[in-house]
């Protein structure tokens, strides 16, 4: 019972075997020994919470916060002993901050409720008692036979029984599990495949055997045991969150961005100052009372049960009562703020046309929003090469065949270089090839033909080549294409070339197609025979066995038989894997041209071919066989079998393909560098091709002095080449260094000399990391994360090999690409091209970091100024814990008087002009190293706020001198009055110190920072103007009013708060005049564009009154008409022509650099 | 699972002010060029408001004496020497006298002063029930937990409770006027009325409603705060000015916010003494009954005339001083500054 009871409540996982057994279309053996296996339905679950308990979870994980918990044991020891404030004073801000970031859970939750229902409630097609029925997905069984139309989307995890085609055959694509949009053949087994009615699939009595769920996309092993169409019959095998897809939904790591890591510092700070204020406090307060003049005075006494009440009960509950005093000084809606500006900045991303993608559509995606400011802070990008430096669409340019190498000009192979001996022949092959398949070209070009009378000899020989490469890959024809292929398998080449072709990986693609310009034409696959056309002719080759790639072995290879009955083995990869599998053919002239290949930065690719006799065949068959069907350990046998068979390579040749480089890459790392953030290329590529990219790309320069950490093979070896790299560049300060590691001298280097190679890689201006595995490039983001700067870092990449390296750096951006949509699901940000980085960063990071950086510092500071005079009061009334400012405005001022402006600063804000922030990247390094969090800044916030809250005391202790009238009418003020004098100048002085931070003045911070002033006097009016009835104390009756009708009062007031912000405007016109930072140069230029202070509020000058009004309407709308694009930029403007030319030309001096 | 074909474009962000971030914004800069002006010009006004303010406060008039009595002179030095540890102490009077050889121009308004009183200790100021003093029947016969010890006496509800009214200021003055020397002393009027705020008087404060006529009837089963001599109906003889709204003890109530404070007494502006306090010798008659020795505390009678800004307090005009001329200092300052760096600026600028 109690182990029954553990299980439902999941603290034991129920008891599973190793391997799920499905009865198909839960038909069940009759005999009573079964006992059925539970399986989960099929609902899709991704949401956190469900209508009952969303309160208690919720709570639950909001009091999880440190922040909140703190509040709410405030609240329980207002709630449990006798304290100055009323519990109200935090409970209903904390009600307030608690309700605020529940709603926006609630309605994120919401959301996934919406997409759970929309995918749990699609209708789906059931084979149930003999016929289909329409049921809805949540209802899916496991074992349940389902029927998929075309372009349907598949409600589970299924297995393939049959299809409307004869062979069982049917294509998926799996772009919404990886993003490959290509289709992939899937073959029923052919038991199955002839049950093409819901009849026969009705008598079909069958079990399938397979493994437990698990996350990996690519693995599903079982077998079936049968004891006896554009649509599809399906029986599902995974339900609900077993399915992979489910599975695959990670808990994303929580990433923590700099700023919330000094929000915390200032925290412990703020909180050991609220400690101390309330030990000292305390501790003052029994000084005084040891006299008893003080403590009990004749018309203060104590009641009986205070006199007994046990002295150290005393002292502690005194020192609750003064830490509840205090407690304001920790901004409680610091996080609520906070969590709401990035929740609503975010959005900021995702509507910038500048980060638009339009040949795509696509615009920028924010996967988490906690980071923004993290983009203003990088000091490290990390960029994958491919796809995301590169467009990942490749050409095909050149080959090396036999030892010869050609290259692709329109169309048609040309020999390189001088090779005499076999230059004739070949040549005369290729152009006999284009003879043959397209006269006209031959004409046009036939000053490239050399003899073209003995064609035919050596035609043998290299066709191997191209017949590997068609033959060699896993390329599909559109289902389209191919039927009407399939309907005239005859058709001429010339049309044949207008096929699609259809591949997971750009490079496969492009050799096919290659292939198919050159004259031999794959024309796709029919069960299993290949059918290529050689210059007109159809050969049909029997596809054997497909050895798929996978990067360990970094190859794939096919097994097919010709029409002639010879097996033969093509196998194609990198140089690296396949020639030292070569045993024949020209293996050192090929390397030696893959290198040049490499060095004009095209990526390689080596052609090989084995002839397997009958006798090895059968070998091998069986033990693919026996390896492919083994249930336990079936990856390891496989790899054993694949090196079994891939060895004894004849070479035939080698590719290479080109990868073009992506639109103003080189002007993007560029500025990345001025920005002066450090730039790695980690990528997969080989070394040489790595090098020449970034030679090409802008990441080395001509003039760096490049300096090489590769093909290191023991420990020692490795260590002796980093002390002479770092004594090179000690010899050598002057140029800037650039290095190349791969990745087998960087695991090296990274075993036992990371600090000797982080000393080299600090002082190179850019590295580059070639042949690197996924996992060394999470290896290597670790370790710069960990040195001793602790910079951030930044990963960019478009591939699933990049999704470790983008969860690891501290923002990980991915690159909607042709690689799937892998990486930009794992990424914090998702952008179409490489260049958006610098917009992404330079402006959008920079104002992240500037927004979130003083809207921090301001909480504290506002905090400060709120508190300190409480602190102050208690001197000056024997500390006792007596508020200075009345309940309502303690738990008003930090949510209603002060709250707005600086959210909408945070989310406004833009300190300098975005066009000049992306044209001056050095402004970048103004904000580096989290420079307006340091130390030193908050120290100076701090110190401000306790100035201000002295100016606001004191001024008024001062003003109230000898405690003299300060009305015409000679009456008094009383302690509410004095702390209604210090709030008022309190609110107007911070809520204008934020006014002076703003250099942004939209309409929206006019109509808030005015507005909370207003705010104030009218609430306070309001409230102080009625006797509240259900207030047990009326002590702030009419106070308010009284204190604006005192002449004295106002002169106060003005008089406190230009002093308080005269200190500040002197420090921050002395800074800019002294020392100015390159920031606030960069805002000087753009002063002559800017909109009056009048026109940002209302109306534009010398206009009429209703226009004037239109537009304002027009403008609190959001639209942009035609006539106010003040400030877009766009050619029409007026405003900005100064500022234009000079931006323009800037422009263009960083495009012609 | 969801996605859906979309036309092209489909995903194209809106191209608003808003969205793109290039709302019309003014763009203020704190540059030396735009404060230095500013910094004169409210330099030049604070310096002037400054003066206005200095001298109107100069030229209020303040008297004011000390009669606490223990420096052994005047006459209120016997009352203090007679045991005023305990409360309520012995009735004790005692006067100071006082010439004036000119006019002290009025309205004259007379304050009490008291020192090392602390009306702002917590205990102390959440010690009274506002729900009683608003007259409501239930709390005249509840008074409210705050009020103790203060809550019940002898079983009976304090009305009013608590500390606050328990401690209600009971020396009383009178001022005697005599214009020749050998004349007999004339008594000025003091007017009593209006000293509280209106607001108190006449709206917070009210008298729990009147049994058969009276309002010794409606305080019927309340006892009287225990130093208090006489029950809260009998303070003043005047129906009006009795029970709770008594002008004297509405005033007591407002506490104050530090613990040397001033509360109003009277203003002096009826008959002859509407022009002010003309000038010969007077007399102030004290009621001796508050003792201030136990807590080391003073009390003060003082005199004062009021301008439009309120008493006599010199602060304000010192401050608009100092900050107008800390202003026009900073202004020089920065105008060295500017003209010394716009050189360099310039340097800078020809530099990129």
């Amino acid at each position: 019972m109690w182990r029954w009871v553990r299980q439902q409540l999941g603290f034991d996982p129920p008891h599973q075997s190793d391997t799920r057994t499905i009865y198909i279309a839960n038909r069940f053996p009759q005999n009573g020994l079964y006992t059925p296996q539970k399986f989960i339905d099929n609902r899709i679950i991704s949401s956190k919470y469900t209508v009952w308990n969303f309160v208690p979870k919720n709570l639950f994980e909001q009091f999880r916060r440190v922040a909140n918990f703190y509040f709410l044991i405030i609240f329980l020891v207002q709630l449990m002993i006798d304290t100055p404030t009323s519990p109200i004073t935090s409970g209903l801000p904390l009600f307030f901050v608690i309700t605020v970031t529940a709603i926006k859970q609630g309605y994120e939750d919401w959301l996934r409720h919406n997409s759970d229902n929309e995918v749990n409630g699609a209708p789906v097609y059931v084979v149930r008692s003999g016929g289909l029925v329409k049921t809805r997905s949540k209802n899916i069984r496991v074992g349940d036979i389902v029927r998929i139309a075309k372009d349907e989307i598949f409600p589970a995890d299924l297995v393939l029984l049959s299809s409307d085609r004869p062979d069982g055959s049917c294509h998926v694509t799996t772009a919404s599990l990886d993003g490959e949009t290509n289709l992939k053949t899937h073959v029923a087994v052919p038991e199955t495949a002839v049950l093409q009615t819901v009849a026969n699939l009705d008598s079909l009595i069958a079990v399938i055997e397979c493994q437990q769920p698990e996350a990996d996309l690519y693995r599903f092993m079982g077998r079936m045991i049968i004891t006896q169409q554009m649509e599809e019959i399906v029986v599902a095998v995974y339900t609900g969150m077993e399915t992979k897809m489910a599975l695959n939904y990670k808990s994303k790591s929580q990433k923590r961005s700099a700023v919330e890591k000094s929000m915390n510092t200032f925290l412990i700070i703020y909180l050991i100052i609220l400690i101390s204020e309330a030990i000292i406090s305390t501790i003052l307060k029994y000084t005084w009372q040891a006299q008893e003049k003080w403590d009990e005075p004749w018309y203060n006494q104590k009641t009986e049960h205070q006199r007994n009440s046990s002295k150290i009960l005393r002292f502690i509950s005194d020192f609750l009562a003064f830490l509840v005093l205090y407690n304001f000084i920790i901004p409680i809606s610091l996080y609520v703020t906070v969590e709401m500006q990035k929740f609503l900045g975010s959005f900021f991303i995702g509507w910038d046309l500048d980060l638009y993608h339009e040949e795509s559509d696509q615009k920028s995606q924010v996967n988490t929003s906690d980071l923004n400011e993290e983009l203003g802070q990088v000091d490290y990008v990390f960029t994958d090469k491919t796809g995301t430096l590169t467009e990942n669409e490749m050409y095909f340019r050149e080959c090396s065949i036999n030892g010869i190498k050609y290259q692709e000009i329109n169309g048609r192979l040309v020999p390189e270089g001088p090779t005499p001996e076999s230059s004739e022949g070949s040549l005369s092959y290729l152009s006999g090839l284009s003879h043959l398949s397209n006269l006209a070209h031959l004409t046009s070009s036939s000053s490239f033909r050399t003899s073209p009378e003995n064609e035919t000899e050596l035609i043998k020989g290299h066709d191997v080549f191209f017949k590997a490469v068609s033959l060699c890959h896993t390329v599909q024809i559109s289902n389209i294409q191919s039927d009407s292929i399939g309907d005239g398998p005859w058709q001429s080449s010339l049309e044949s070339s207008q096929m699609e072709y259809y591949a997971s990986s750009p490079d496969e693609k492009a050799l096919v197609e290659a292939a198919a310009r050159i004259g031999i034409v794959f024309m796709g696959n029919s069960e299993e025979i290949m059918e290529i056309k050689i210059l007109g002719n159809l050969e049909r080759y029997k596809l054997l066995h497909v050895l798929e790639f996978d990067s360990d072995r970094r190859r794939m290879s096919v097994i097919v038989q010709a029409s002639s009955g010879e097996k033969l083995l093509f196998a194609k990869g990198a140089e690296s894997s396949i020639l030292p599998k070569c045993i024949g053919g020209e293996i050192e002239k090929t390397r030696i041209h893959v290198d040049e290949f490499a060095l004009k930065g095209l990526r390689t690719l080596c052609i090989a071919y084995r002839q397997f006799t009958s006798k090895e065949y059968q070998e091998i068959d069986r033990r693919l066989f026996e390896a492919r069907t083994a249930l336990q350990q079936r990856e390891e046998k496989l790899a054993e079998v694949f090196q079994f068979i891939e060895k004894d390579l004849i070479l035939l040749g080698a590719t290479a393909v080109e990868d073009r480089l992506q639109d103003k890459v080189r002007e993007t790392i560029e500025a990345l560098r001025m920005a002066g953030i450090k730039v790695w290329v980690l990528t997969g590529d080989k070394h040489e091709t790595a090098v020449s990219v970034s030679l090409s790309c802008g990441h080395f320069h001509r003039t760096m002095n490049i300096l090489e950490l590769i093909n290191q093979k023991s420990d020692s070896e490795c260590a002796e080449q980093l002390r002479q790299l770092a004594r090179r560049i000690k010899e050598d300060h002057v140029i800037q260094h650039g290095l190349v590691v791969d990745g087998t001298s960087l695991s090296l280097a990274l075993r036992e000399h990371e600090k000797l190679f982080m000393e080299v890689c600090r002082n190179c201006s850019a590295v580059l990391c070639c042949r690197m595995a996924p996992l060394q490039k999470a290896k290597v983001i670790r370790l710069i994360k960990i040195s001793p700067e602790k910079p951030i870092t930044l990963a960019v990449g478009d591939g699933a090999n990049d999704v470790s390296m983008i969860q690891e750096a501290h923002v990980g951006i991915g690159i909607m690409g042709k690689e799937g949509r892998q990486a930009a699901r794992n990424s914090d940000y998702a952008i179409a091209r490489f260049k958006f980085l610098s917009k992404l960063l330079f402006v959008h990071g920079h104002f992240y970091y500037i927004r979130i950086a003083t809207l921090v510092q301001y909480f504290f500071y506002k905090n400060v100024c709120f508190i300190t005079p409480q602190f102050l009061y208690q001197f000056y009334c024997l500390f006792s814990q007596q508020t200075l400012y009345d309940s309502m405005y303690l738990t008003l001022y930090n949510i209603c008087f002060t709250s707005l402006p600086v959210l909408i600063y945070s989310l406004l804000e833009q300190h300098v002009d975005p066009h000049v922030l992306q044209n001056k990247p050095a402004l970048y390094r103004d904000i580096s190293k989290n420079r307006l969090l340091s130390i030193e800044t908050f120290l100076y916030w701090t110190l401000l706020g306790f100035s201000h809250a002295f100016i606001f005391f004191f001024g008024s202790y001062f003003l109230m001198g000898k405690d003299i009238s300060l009305l015409g009418n000679g009456q008094m003020f009383g302690n509410w009055t004095f702390g209604t004098l210090v709030f008022t100048v309190m609110v107007i002085t911070v809520t204008v110190k934020m006014a002076l931070e703003t250099h942004f003045w939209t309409w929206i911070n006019h109509l808030v920072t005015w507005g909370s002033i207003i705010f104030y006097f009218i609430f306070s009016l309001f409230y102080s103007g009625i006797l509240w009835p259900f207030l047990s104390s009326q002590n702030m009756y009419f106070v308010f009013i009284q204190l604006l009708s005192s002449g004295s009062a106002w002169f106060a007031i003005i008089l406190m708060v230009v002093t308080c912000l005269f200190l500040d405007v002197v420090k921050k016109v002395f800074d800019r005049q002294l020392h100015p930072t390159s920031t606030e140069k960069a805002q000087l230029t753009e002063t002559n564009a800017s909109v009056k202070c009048l026109d940002s509020v209302c109306c534009f000058p010398g206009e009429a009154a209703s226009a004037a009004v239109r537009r304002m309407l027009a403008r609190a709308v959001g639209r942009c008409g035609p006539a106010h694009l003040s400030r877009s930029w766009s050619a029409s403007d007026p405003f900005c022509t100064n500022d234009r030319s000079v931006l323009t030309l800037s422009t263009m001096d960083s495009s012609t650099c | 699972m969801t996605w859906s074909a979309t036309a092209r474009g489909a995903h194209q962000p809106d191209n608003t002010a808003f969205t793109q971030q290039r709302l019309p914004a003014w763009h203020p800069l704190l540059s030396a060029s735009i404060t230095l002006p500013l910094f004169f010009c409210a330099g030049l006004a604070f310096l002037g408001l400054g003066l206005g303010l200095y001298y109107s406060s100069n030229a209020i008039q303040e008297l004011e004496y000390d009669y606490t009595g223990d420096a052994d002179e005047g006459s209120c030095a016997t009352c203090a020497t007679e045991d005023q540890g305990r409360a309520p102490p012995p009735r004790c009077s005692c006067s100071w006298y006082f010439t004036l050889s000119e006019l002290f121009p009025g309205p004259v308004y007379l304050y009490y002063e008291l020192t090392g009183f602390y009306q702002n200790n917590r205990r102390y100021g959440v010690s009274r029930d506002d729900a009683q003093l608003s007259g409501l029947p239930s709390a005249l016969h509840h008074p409210a937990n705050e009020c103790a010890p203060y809550q019940y006496s002898a079983g009976l509800p304090v009305a009013p409770c608590g500390a606050v009214a328990n401690s209600l200021f009971n020396d009383t003055f009178t001022l005697w006027h005599r214009r020749q020397p050998d004349a007999p002393y004339v008594e000025v009027p003091l007017d009593r009325s209006a000293i509280a705020w209106w607001t108190d008087y006449h709206i917070k404060f009210r008298n729990p409603p009147l049994v058969n006529g009276s309002l010794a009837l409606a305080f019927k089963g309340t006892a009287p705060p225990p130093n208090w001599p006489v029950p809260v109906y009998e303070l003043s003889s005047d129906p009006n000015n009795t029970g709770f709204v008594n002008q004297d003890f509405v005033v007591w109530m407002r506490t104050a916010a530090l613990p040397t404070f001033r509360k109003l007494y009277a203003r002096i502006r009826q008959g002859n003494y509407s022009a002010g306090l003309p000038s010969g010798a007077y007399r102030v008659d004290i009621a001796y009954n508050y003792p201030v020795r136990a807590f080391g505390g003073h009390k003060l009678l003082v005199f004062s005339n009021i301008s439009w800004m309120g008493g006599k307090n010199p602060f304000l005009g010192i401050a608009y001083l100092v900050v107008g001329s800390l202003c026009i200092v900073m202004g020089f300052v920065m105008l060295a500054v500017y003209i010394r760096y716009q050189d360099q600026d310039d340097d800078d600028n020809d530099d990129e």
